[in-house]
């Protein structure tokens, strides 16, 4: 009998696949940094602020990374970290993703706070997508149509925002997500609908409707299509602190507001009693219902809620970045959104962890063009995508949707 | 106006599903005529509003003649709706086990790579070497599709990740396959692969036609039809079929009676990424005769409302691809004659979607009694 099954006996079969995938990905991950990483010669220089570049010589770098995740890996294997296994996997990755970018960088510089704050900014439509599906699913409506939601979003910012200003056109964003989250609402709760054909057909409905919009009345008029998008921010003080002042605090009003949605939801679902009616209404209706909880009214509400939320992440292109809107310009970031929620394991924490890993990976394309590495820039591009692919299998595993979601409640039951 | 539809919603009182569909598609058209309206900005502001409504009847006419009013048209449908059938059954399938395939668009690429590579490797002739890049075709697909089926067996992860995963991963990867050496054209920069052998290109299904030189489609169609009826004798009458339809609709009580579900997983990705490979083959060896960087278009995302539209029935998913496919066909002809977007039948696409999954939505509007109202889920949901 292994360390492990001493340690906690209760763990199943399953957690105990789990820990051991955790560390064979691991022990990968070491490989792939002994082998590969290792292969550059040369200092890689990251600047972090206008004075001071941090100088990592490559190849000892990937050496010292290859033992430490080899390490870290037999250990997992050997006994596991129990409570520690997130922050041992947390540190793990960072530390890889350091090494990548110091393998590639490696005879060169770039600048890694430019880096980390457009992470942050590309994060901001995920993470608030994502939120809108958390508020959704947990309460036991699938929310397929994020993509939608943002595009809509995305629309309506851009015309109102280059009619009445930014203000009008995030409010308005945040309208017609309202307005599209109450066609999911009605379709899904009163008509009973199939919650995934409705949110697709949601999807589908904005995109032509908006492609079909603009193609019709913004090209002939482009004053409807010109905003001028929100400055970055800098708050007093806070803004002043090295890299993290310009990564986390000079940044547009969308970043505060995505930080604040996830905090926000987060207390919501946890601390107060309609997360926890929530909560119970997407695991286990009938119950929450013989309780004299009213589960469709609530249901009604948080699926307006994720609208709004989901529509001011769509205002965030043309208001918070390119001040128009063109077609299709969320461009699947509402799907991945919906990977975040999953990734993120329904929690809104989760849900902006993973969002912040995507913007890393858009961040790193844009880095990585510009880098020479004698490697063909695609599978630098994406390496992001099999990152997660890897992550997912290998860390995450399998993840447990609120029971109820994609359900018709029906009171009579 | 209401009047109106109470006469004709009485007029319509026994109801079928057949009627039902019929109205929820007229629903669509009346919604979709509004918008026409509403965006007609240079009509409205002269208050013009037969000008605004005969732009709808002309937009409208040429959905229909540009669809199946000649056999160009239909020729045309018949193009359109080929990769859409193919990967329409590959979602459907994967729907039948209760798993979410959102990427037959990368199955789809990787099908129709495999098939290229064989369509110009290959010299030999037309009969030996269609059936052999096809069949490139279905297994390049599936090997790919298998990817997220395995993992999830193995590790549980969650298909619409891997899925997504996996579609961007295809799409750098093609774009890289596409400037190598083996597939980019010699005289070109750009990435584009070289051309498929005349004899390795898919026979047009009106070739005995001579001189129509216009009649692009191909039988890449027939294929399609053959994927839907294998699909369906796959569901009736295969213990396997059987199995994935037990699975998908109570895993617990499939796994209870003995059925490998890890099996069922792997098998089910595997097929839906075959069909998607076919989709790819069709579209490279048929319609296109060369591969670009995005072949597949978003036809891996019209998939997933075809399906969801079918039902995931064989049959039904044939009959909504079909639509969609004319739809397409007749929206091209739409934007020439009428200057309305094509993007319009994205709309008509969503909005008939939308009233078919709704009977309830539809027997309000047309006040029709004795509707008989299904409202189920095709999808088993986000659980493992």
């Amino acid at each position: 009998m292994s360390a492990t099954e001493i340690a906690s006996p209760m763990l199943s079969l399953e957690q105990r696949k789990r820990s051991r995938n955790v560390g064979l990905s691991l022990i990968f991950l070491a490989l792939v940094s002994a082998f590969f990483l290792s292969a550059r010669p040369g200092d890689a220089g990251f600047k972090l602020v206008e004075s001071f570049t941090l100088v990592l010589p490559a190849q000892p770098f990937a050496q010292a990374l290859a033992v430490v995740l080899g390490a870290l890996g037999a250990v997992q294997l050997y006994r596991g970290f129990g409570k520690w296994t997130n922050a041992m996997l947390a540190f793990a990755t960072a530390m890889f993703v350091v090494g990548f970018l110091a393998w590639a960088t490696s005879g060169g510089s770039f600048n890694l706070t430019g880096m980390l704050q457009d992470t942050v900014t590309r994060s901001v439509p995920i993470t608030l997508g994502a939120i809108a599906g958390i508020l959704c699913e947990r309460s036991g409506i699938i929310n397929i149509a994020i993509e939608g939601q943002l595009l809509g979003g995305a629309f309506a910012g851009a015309v109102l925002g280059s009619l009445y200003g930014p203000w009008v056109g995030v409010l308005g964003a945040m309208a017609m997500g309202v307005g599209l989250s109450a066609l999911l609402a009605v379709f899904a709760i009163r008509f009973r609908v199939d919650q995934v054909i409705v949110g697709f057909a949601i999807n589908f409905f904005a995109l032509g409707l908006t492609s079909f919009l603009s193609q019709r009345v913004l090209t002939p008029y482009p004053e409807y299509n010109i905003v001028k998008p929100f400055t970055p921010y800098k708050v007093p003080l806070l803004s002043d602190i090295p890299v993290i002042g310009v990564v986390l605090f000079t940044q547009t009003y969308f970043v505060y507001f995505s930080i604040v949605a996830v905090v926000v939801t987060t207390w919501f679902m946890y601390r107060t009693r309609w997360g926890l009616r929530t909560r119970a209404i997407g695991e286990y209706p009938q119950a929450a219902g013989t309780l004299g909880v009213d589960v469709l009214k609530l249901r009604y509400r948080n699926v307006w809620i994720a609208g709004a939320v989901a529509g001011l992440g769509g205002a965030w292109w043309p208001i918070g970045t390119v001040g128009r809107f063109d077609q299709n310009i969320t461009n699947g970031r509402g799907f991945i959104a919906l990977a975040a929620v999953i990734f993120g394991r329904w929690h809104p924490v989760g849900a902006l962890t993973a969002a912040l890993v995507f913007g890393l990976a858009e961040a790193i394309q844009l880095k990585m063009s510009n880098l020479d590495t004698g490697i063909p820039s695609e599978f630098l591009l994406m390496a992001p995508y099999v990152v997660t692919l890897i992550v997912v299998a290998g860390f995450v595993g399998r993840s447990r949707a609120p029971k109820a979601a994609g359900q018709v409640y029906d009171a009579s039951k | 106006m209401k009047r109106w539809f109470n006469i004709l919603g009485e007029r319509l009182n026994r109801i079928s599903s057949l009627k039902l569909t019929f109205l929820a598609i007229l629903s669509a058209l009346i919604v979709g005529a509004l918008i026409i309206v509403v965006s007609d900005i240079d009509n409205l502001r002269d208050g013009d509003v037969i000008g605004a409504l005969s732009t709808v009847g002309s937009a409208y006419w040429a959905l229909v003649i540009g669809s199946f009013g000649s056999l160009r048209a239909i020729s045309n449908t018949i193009n359109s709706s080929t990769p859409l059938i193919l990967c329409g059954v590959s979602v459907a399938i994967a729907f039948k086990a209760g798993l979410f395939n959102i990427g037959a668009t990368g199955q789809m690429l990787a099908g129709g790579m495999t098939a290229l590579w064989v369509g110009f490797a290959m010299d030999g002739p037309g009969i030996i070497q269609v059936p052999l890049a096809i069949i490139a075709g279905a297994v390049g697909g599936a090997l790919f599709g298998a990817i997220p089926g395995v993992l999830k067996a193995r590790t549980g992860a969650h298909e619409v990740i891997t899925t997504i995963m996996l579609n961007n991963i295809m799409a750098f990867l093609i774009l890289w396959l596409l400037k190598t050496d083996l597939f980019q054209r010699e005289d070109r920069t750009d990435p584009i692969s070289k051309l498929v052998s005349t004899q390795g290109r898919l026979p047009r299904l009106f070739g005995f036609l001579d001189g129509r030189a216009d009649l692009i489609a191909h039988i890449g169609f027939i294929v399609a039809i053959g994927a839907v009826l294998a699909y369906w004798w796959f569901l009736k009458y295969s213990t396997t079929g059987f199995e994935f339809r037990a699975y998908g609709l109570n895993a617990d009580a499939a796994t209870y009676a003995g059925m490998h579900v890890k099996r069922l997983t792997v098998l089910s990705m595997t097929f839906a990424g075959g069909f998607a490979g076919l989709a790819g083959a069709a579209e490279v060896l048929g319609t296109y005769g060369y591969a670009s960087q995005n072949f597949a278009g978003n036809i891996g995302f019209d998939a997933i409302a075809i399906a969801l539209l079918g039902q995931s029935t064989p049959f039904g998913t044939l009959i909504a691809a079909i639509l969609f496919g004319a739809l397409q066909a007749g929206g091209r002809q739409m934007q020439t004659n009428s200057d309305v977007p094509i993007d319009l039948i994205i709309v008509l696409r969503a909005l008939i979607v939308m009233f078919i999954a709704a009977p309830l939505l539809v027997k309000t509007i047309w006040r029709t009694k004795n509707a008989s109202i299904t409202a189920g889920q095709t999808f088993r949901g986000w659980g493992s």
